[in-house]
């Protein structure tokens, strides 16, 4: 049988710089090796440094979900100083993650992941009238006229015969993988142009509070903003309208451009079920309503699920040092014992490069082939993320989930199964996005009641002096940031900092493999993918951008015995 | 302002029939047929948007999700309308060779005419294995995309400081973009992020005028970076009265009080933050009651925790006699010497308020005179 390795470095729309390669049998992706090719060494700059000050240094691991490393640096701080917050400050964090999650999805779907959906160039075929009866009959967004459809059309029309295709040169137009019709490609141009310039309102809500985004400002103890109506420079009625207002909006343009898109979009594609990888999904919840240290509080719930039985939650214990692991078999770090899992409080971060030489054309995978650790849990790898966080919820019965999901599953008429694979992940992540706007709905009424109730304080000073620490002390935060489980774990040492790891989402879904030769999410999700052309692998790029990965990677893939191949680069 | 394609084509000896070929053949893969031809020959020989290559670095993408929250102009105006932007791994349809492909069509096709837009640093630790593209390093993915730009712009403080991965001990080597390339201008646009209408603001000056901004003496453009935070803060009245926040959700922080004790960096950064304000104005850090963090300014990451006030020496101990070492210079920033005689003994608000009345002007223009006068031992 004729296998051919295919090699897409960089796949863009990503975060970070990301390579894949593939081996395909058949016109089907037959096994997959997952590479980080980036380190910037955080953790060895946090050793020594103001826990206090981790916030900002972490947040800068990712300008993108750049609420999410900051919001879990000053809970584990406040886990390792026993620090409660005000309930004004957990209000305000989860307005702000909840914000994040609206925005990051929001923009995910129409700038990184819709290309892999939507044909630009065959828009241009398409009859506005058509498109303006089909977006009427799906939403009651108010941009849908003929009209409105025909100036779009003939604003792309106008910059492709420019001869400057721009962002759109190189693209896989006219591939047969895309499934939709002109007038549908159409509809997905008009709101991926209201996308882009939509994204810069809701974030206003992390400026309100936070004073800018991206990295908008966090405190160890609270939230840096005070709360005073008489007065400014604070947060009074204007501010507070400001919010309400860009709240109300993002609900608007879920409801009424997201979520029709992505039904839409769907039922093209519901036939396109590959793509579902591992059957382990993990949530550590978020969303605390009480304190961060009561999960049953949480609204988005925590749990395992494992081998998709939808049956049974599994607990997690993020203390526990048999859970939670870090493998580096693959991995370009130094460590004694190469094989061995270390809790992230046990954590090492001693970079040990035993790859090739740049330039290079391939890693080797018999060796260290990542900058990115295999975590795992008891000994599994993991699906962290939307999809993981739908499942989790659903399998613990949560109401409101469950209702969007069946309700989504019914207008497509799939089953639950179909939740599993490129496809579902992307319509969990747009239905997650649906349930955050809600989310938000309330957490601002949560607000208002709370200052009603003569509640202004934000920010819990007792232990904000380093004197009031204890010598030493060692904590956990975490959060469900939008690409999934997110953990800090920091080791406090005389009122500095002696050990700070990070295991992040993409981490989870990117992983290499460990020293069982398990598969990552992302290299497992490739596997049976089928391909229509592999000299364009829209398929890969669909299924890669469906996790929405977030740092840089490179993928390889092995033949069936493990014999490296001839690289063949893919052309047009 | 620029030469078209066409002429451009013309100019590298390439004839009308090879042309219309090149058109032909875009016409082609956008399967728009021949009757695209001529409208897309037409395009290239009157038309010219400005190419920008942008490349992503050791970086985390703050930047890029900076430039796209422009307010003005809107991000779809500049993507479509104002520039063409070949490469922007984040943002671009095409993946893998066909993305390198249209990169390096834009560095051959438009040699010396097209913007370079660079986020992120270069790790050279470990011969520069810290951060691979595409299996080639950063460095080399710099340099290359470097030799055939008008101009670079090192956007962001990745870019020009090196940010928290420059930070001690700096683990990957990691180095700004102007200590690679030193054979042609590099405009720098610091700030972690920087404001997006900052960016946007120097390209399109570019794109405007045909000519780069004016510079600060470290190479930012003025209309942004000529004036420290503190020179137009919201709370600078509270400073000059020497009414402080002494720790966050007091009552000084409840009026919106000057942050300065709380370890504010608003007096030692040059930005445009209290004036153009972050989100299209909707607020920034000071306004939203979290002191400075000194984002646009080298080393900000090891200036010592993020909240203690700035040193004693700074602006607080320069001793009088110091002041006749500043360079007074025109056009430039003015320190009030009340703020530096205030906050030394402690009864700051009272001590403020009598220094202003015999206030003898400091003028800096330059971060790194307020560098050098910290870095004098003058704590005696």
């Amino acid at each position: 049988m004729a296998t051919k390795r295919i090699v897409i470095g960089p796949v863009t729309r990503v975060e970070g710089h990301l390579r894949v390669e593939a081996v395909v049998e058949d016109n089907k992706i037959i096994d997959a090796i997952s590479a980080g090719t980036v380190f910037r060494g955080i953790e060895i700059i946090l050793k020594g440094r103001d826990p206090r000050d981790a916030w900002a240094f972490v947040q800068r691991i990712c300008g993108v979900c750049t609420h999410t490393h900051a919001l879990a640096s000053i809970r584990c701080v406040e886990d390792a100083l026993k620090i409660e917050i005000p309930k004004n400050a957990n209000i305000i964090r989860n307005i702000m993650a909840a914000a994040q999650d609206v925005h990051d999805h929001t923009n995910h779907f129409y700038l990184l992941h819709a290309l892999d959906w939507v044909d630009v160039i065959s828009a241009l075929k398409a009859d506005p009238v058509q498109t303006s009866s089909i977006a009427a009959s799906i939403s009651d967004w108010p941009l849908n006229s003929a009209n409105y459809f025909k100036d779009i059309q003939t604003k792309v029309k106008n910059f492709v015969e420019s001869g400057q295709l721009g962002i759109f040169a190189n693209g896989y137009w006219g591939h047969p993988a895309y499934r939709l019709p002109p007038e549908v490609n159409l509809l997905g141009v008009a709101h991926y142009i209201e996308a882009l310039n939509w994204q810069k309102e809701i974030v206003k809500i992390h400026a309100v509070f936070g004073g800018k985004n991206p990295h908008p400002n966090y405190v160890v103890g609270g939230v840096p903003v005070s709360i005073n109506l008489n007065d400014y420079n604070v947060i009074n009625m204007e501010r507070l309208n400001l919010v309400k207002s860009k709240i109300d909006e993002a609900k608007t343009f879920v409801d009424q451009v997201l979520i029709p898109d992505i039904l839409a979009i769907a039922g093209f594609y519901k036939n396109d079920l590959w793509g579902g990888g591992l059957s382990n999904y993990m949530s550590y919840g978020d969303f605390p309503m009480t304190s961060i240290n009561e999960p049953d509080s949480f609204l988005i719930p925590r749990g395992i699920v494992l081998d998709r039985d939808l049956t049974q939650v599994h607990d997690i214990d993020l203390q526990d040092p048999k859970q939670i692991q870090e493998f580096v078999s693959h991995a370009w770090y130094r460590q004694d014992d190469k094989e061995a899992g270390l809790h992230p409080w046990e954590g090492k971060t001693e970079p040990q490069y035993d790859g090739p030489k740049p330039p290079y054309d391939k890693l080797d995978e018999t060796k260290g082939y990542s900058w990115s650790k295999a975590p795992r849990w008891q000994g599994k790898p993991m699906e962290v993320g939307p999809l993981a966080r739908i499942v989790v919820a659903y399998a613990k019965g949560n109401k409101e989930i469950k209702e969007l999901v069946d309700t989504s599953l019914r207008k497509l008429n799939l089953p639950v199964e179909a939740l599993f694979s490129t496809l579902g992940r992307t319509l969990a992540r747009a239905l997650e996005t649906q349930y955050r706007t809600k989310v938000l709905v309330r957490l601002y009424d949560d607000l208002i009641a709370n200052i009603k109730a003569g509640d202004t304080s934000t920010f819990n000073k007792e232990k904000w002096d380093p004197e009031n620490w204890p010598s030493e002390a060692q904590g956990v935060g975490f959060c469900e940031a939008p690409r999934g489980a997110l953990g800090h774990w920091i080791k406090i040492k005389d009122g500095k900092i002696d050990n700070y790891q990070t295991v992040v989402p993409t981490t989870w879904n990117a992983s290499p493999r460990d020293a069982n030769q398990q598969h990552g999410a992302y290299e497992a999700s490739m596997i049976d993918t089928p391909l229509a052309n592999p000299e364009q692998p829209l398929e890969v790029l669909r299924t890669i951008h469906s996790f929405d990965p977030c740092i840089a990677c490179a993928t390889h893939l092995l033949d069936p015995q493990g014999k490296e191949l001839a690289v063949v680069k893919t052309k047009k | 302002m620029q030469e078209s394609y066409y002429q451009r084509a013309i100019s590298k000896g390439i004839n009308r029939r090879d042309f219309l070929k090149i058109c032909t053949a875009t016409a082609a893969m956008l399967g728009l047929g021949a009757n695209a031809v001529p409208k897309i020959a037409n395009a290239l020989e009157t038309n010219q948007r400005m190419p920008v290559i942008y490349l992503n670095l050791q970086e985390c993408t703050c930047c890029t999700e900076s430039f796209i929250r422009t307010g003005h102009p809107l991000a779809s105006d500049l993507i479509l309308n104002l520039i063409s932007l070949d490469y922007i791994d984040v943002l671009q349809a095409a993946a893998g060779d066909h993305a390198e492909e249209a990169k390096m069509k834009t560095m051959k096709d438009f040699h010396n005419n097209y913007l370079l837009v660079v986020e992120g640093s270069v790790p050279l630790g470990a011969d520069g294995v810290y951060c691979t593209i595409g299996g080639k390093t950063s460095r080399s993915v710099l340099e290359e995309a470097a030799a055939g730009a008008v101009a670079v712009i090192a956007y962001g403080t990745c870019a020009t400081d090196g940010c928290v991965q420059g930070a001690a001990p700096n683990p990957t080597e990691a180095v700004p973009v102007h200590e690679i390339i030193k054979d042609k201008p590099v405009i720098k646009v610091p700030g972690c992020p920087p404001i997006a209408e900052v960016i946007t603001g120097t390209i399109v000056h570019y794109l405007t005028f045909g000519t780069l901004p004016e510079l600060t003496p470290q190479g930012r453009p003025k209309a942004f970076y000529q004036h420290r935070i503190h020179d137009t803060c919201n709370r600078r009245g509270f400073f000059d009265m020497g009414l402080f926040v002494e720790e966050f959700d007091d009552e000084g922080a409840k009026k919106g009080w000057c942050l300065f004790k709380m370890g504010c960096r608003g007096p030692s950064t040059f930005n445009a933050c209290a004036i153009t304000g972050w989100n299209e104005g909707t607020s920034y850090p000071i306004k939203s009651g979290h002191p400075c963090l000194g984002c646009s300014e080298d080393k900000f990451f090891d200036k010592g925790s993020f909240y203690s006030a700035l040193p004693g020496n700074f602006p607080a101990r320069i001793p009088n006699e110091d002041t006749s070492n500043i360079n007074l210079r025109k056009g430039v920033i003015g320190v009030a010497a009340g703020a530096v005689a205030g906050a030394a003994g402690g009864a700051v608000a009272t001590a403020a308020v009598l220094a202003n009345k015999k206030s003898k002007k400091i003028y800096i223009d330059d971060i790194s005179e307020i560098d050098e006068l910290k870095n004098k031992d003058i704590s005696g």
